[in-house]
């Protein structure tokens, strides 16, 4: 393998977890969702570049996804169902920002060394990282949906951290195309689903914040 | 590969798939309550039909589809749970429409949705490739999303988001253990198709990677894991059973539940197949008891009824990882025995939970009482159904538990404390509530229902005979399987 296609690799797939950071600390909305959309343009990337240097001419789908649906339609839509639910207000967070990024970070250290001993180096070094990478963003993506109570965050949290399996996916040589078109539909069809949710819980809630919705658990007495 | 398409729509094994996805399709757009009903039966019993015709002549494996020992069972059983379910369902949703709680506009989407559920259950159950297995077990977390928040309740939307967020982050980290497990079977099998495939990944798992097969189960366990219902990720669980139609709690807890096990188990037994790799059963064991223990406990404050008989799942799937975990013939036999009468059983309680609900107009425990001597045949039927979940000889739940306390008391007593004290704990808790929501003077409105008690009398003979007596061929059948699980 050429130095140069693996440290464009290295860079690009490091670059999506740095974004995952930048997502954890947004508090407005609006920037929120540009940052996802950044998120999704860095994957869309990434992606791209993986089926350039595997030759893969398939992965190519994949990255045309990425970057329209989730760089450009699903922001875009978002933003319609924000200003729509007049919440472009700021978001509230469980915890505060710092520890917030500790624990980011203390994640990204686990997939390191879990993912690092996990591989041989001696298999595939790109494959390797790749799976390090994808790993910190899942986990970011997890750590962002427990920390944030509004369900759009939620759902940019959830969205960021298939992100990170798109990239695990892609970085899996030669992995069948059913898997990966799947991917991207299956996206597809949880954003019209939660999309949805989102419109009827509007309509009965008046709210978004998932907390509301505990107020109506079932079992009160 | 497959030969030409219309001898691939003569397999019975194409079409317990592809019946569901026909009748799916034709009742989107069928409206009318009364066909609609009789073409999902009608639907069920030619799926059910059709899985039993596997049974004594298996095709061939492809590599998108395979049928062996183990996942015949769990067809077999989906897909009767599955007709049963939907000939309950007839009668319940009559009811729903007559009281306005159902729309026939959300009428024609619960149809097509309940047969979509039956479509990807069964593909996830005959995939023979590890990526089509785990796209089938999505498409089954969102048909039931969809089909839990739709009464549009505050409630029920709550029951679905939660449901579709914790299924999602669990659907999420399986998908990120699939493609661990790609990872792992890439250099021995090479790239492609084949490294994906059930058949092949078994038969050559012995040279994979034990580190990256070790991490991967980790992933798999916690995401499948999720959807069984084990205890730390159980959260969605008693919202969705409680705030979706009863059909569909039936089918949660008798068939969607034992189709994430299965997956579970299919991975543990790639992990078996390699000799390097860690023993998947004492992560199992510890998850499984946890929930048994939990669960029971949780028992006690219940105050809804669904939400109560959701928890014995969450109890009884417990109990079952916790067999598998063991492992061994006796304890696999056992585990199996007990998932299938745990189906039968429950879904049994859930059809009679259904009518009760509906009578009662209510589905809190304390506002339903005396219901031996308001409803007999219902009352009864609930009676039998919670003595016979609660583990009490001689119903076939009795036997499997006995058969799983007895084999861990020989190999790990102390496992077996833990686990005979779940069991009692929960025992009281089931009789405490039965005897107070099924004897004593009875409270409340009595509306009156048409309930259809075929279901409910069928799965309960069955789950008697299966404790007075085992045909020797299921027997030796199970005993099979459970060799195979190791």
């Amino acid at each position: 393998m050429r130095g140069q296609d693996f440290d464009v690799a290295h860079m690009l797939a490091g670059g999506l977890v740095l974004v995952s950071f930048l997502l954890l600390y947004q508090d407005r909305m609006f920037a929120l969702l540009n940052v996802f959309a950044l998120h999704a343009v860095v994957l869309s990337a990434s992606v791209a570049w993986q089926a350039y240097i595997q030759e893969a001419e398939h992965l190519y789908v994949p990255a045309a996804i990425a970057l329209l649906l989730k760089a450009v339609i699903i922001p875009v839509a978002l933003r319609r169902i924000v200003i729509k639910l007049g919440i472009h207000r700021t978001i509230e967070q469980v915890a505060g920002v710092g520890p917030t990024m500790l624990a980011g970070m203390g994640l990204v250290g686990l997939s390191m060394v879990v993912m690092l001993k996990a591989t041989s180096p001696s298999v595939d070094a790109l494959a390797r990282e790749d799976l390090a990478f994808a790993l910190s963003v899942v986990l970011l993506g997890l750590l962002m949906m427990v920390m944030r109570r509004n369900a759009v965050s939620q759902i940019v949290g959830f969205m960021s951290l298939e992100n990170g399996l798109i990239l695990a996916a892609t970085g899996a040589k030669g992995m069948p195309l059913v898997v990966e078109i799947s991917i991207a539909f299956s996206i597809l069809v949880a954003f019209i689903v939660i999309g949805v949710f989102l419109f009827r819980i509007r309509e009965r809630f008046d709210s978004v914040d998932v907390q509301a919705l505990d107020a109506f658990r079932g079992e009160r007495r | 590969m497959s030969p030409l398409p219309f001898a691939v729509a003569l397999e019975p094994v194409t079409a317990i798939v592809a019946i569901p996805l026909a009748s799916a399709a034709l009742l989107a757009l069928l409206p009318g309550y009364w066909l609609a009903s009789r073409l999902n039966v009608l639907a069920g019993l030619a799926t059910f039909l059709c899985a039993l015709s596997l049974l004594a002549q298996r095709p061939r494996p492809t590599d998108l589809i395979f049928i062996d020992d183990l996942n015949v069972v769990f067809v077999v059983l989906g897909t009767f749970v599955g007709f049963t379910t939907s000939a309950f369902s007839a009668s319940y949703i009559a009811h729903e429409l007559k009281i306005g709680r159902l729309t026939p506009r959300y009428l024609r989407f619960y149809h097509a949705m309940y047969q979509t559920l039956m479509f990807a259950m069964n593909l996830a159950l005959v995939a023979n490739n590890i990526g089509l297995m785990w796209v089938a077990v999505e498409l089954a977390t969102l048909t039931t999303v969809a089909m839990v928040g739709i009464y549009r309740t505050h409630e029920a939307l709550e029951a679905a988001w939660k449901y579709f967020i914790l299924g999602s982050v669990g659907i999420a980290l399986a998908l990120f253990g699939t493609i661990l497990v790609y990872m792992a079977s890439r250099p021995v099998v090479g790239e492609g198709h084949d490294a994906m495939v059930w058949t092949t990944l078994i038969a050559k798992a012995a040279g994979f990677s034990p580190e990256l097969l070790n991490v991967a189960f980790i992933f798999l366990m916690l995401g499948y894991g999720t959807k069984v219902g084990l205890a730390p990720l159980h959260a969605w669980l008693p919202d969705a059973h409680a705030e979706g139609p009863t059909p569909i709690s039936a089918v949660l807890s008798g068939l969607l539940l034992n189709v994430a096990l299965y997956a579970v188990l299919r991975f543990k037994m790639l992990l078996a197949a390699n000799h390097t790799a860690i023993a998947p059963g004492p992560l199992m064991v510890t998850m499984g008891l946890v929930s048994v223990v939990f669960a029971a406990f949780m028992l006690y404050r219940r105050r809804d009824i669904k939400r109560f008989f959701a928890y014995s799942s969450v109890e009884h799937m417990g109990i079952i990882t916790f067999a598998f975990g063991m492992g061994g013939g006796l304890a696999n036999f056992a585990g199996l025995l007990h998932m299938t009468m745990h189906s039968l059983t429950k879904s049994a309680i859930f059809f009679a939970v259904g009518h009760i609900a509906q009578t009662k107009g209510t589905q809190r425990l304390a506002e339903i009482r005396g219901l031996t001597e308001s409803r007999p045949a219902l009352g009864w039927g609930l009676v039998l159904g919670v003595v016979a979940i609660a583990g009490l000889p001689p119903l076939g739940i009795f036997m499997s538990e006995f058969l799983i306390v007895s084999s861990t008391f020989a190999r790990a007593p102390l496992l077996a404390i833990v686990l005979v004290l779940g069991l009692l704990v929960a025992l009281g808790a089931l009789m405490l509530r039965l005897s107070e929501v099924a004897f004593g003077p009875p409270t409340g409105a009595t509306e009156p229902i048409t309930a259809s008690f075929v279901p409910l009398y069928t799965h309960l003979a069955l789950v008697l005979a299966a404790g007075i007596y085992l045909p020797g061929s299921l027997v030796a059948w199970f005993r099979a399987v459970a060799q195979l699980l190791g």
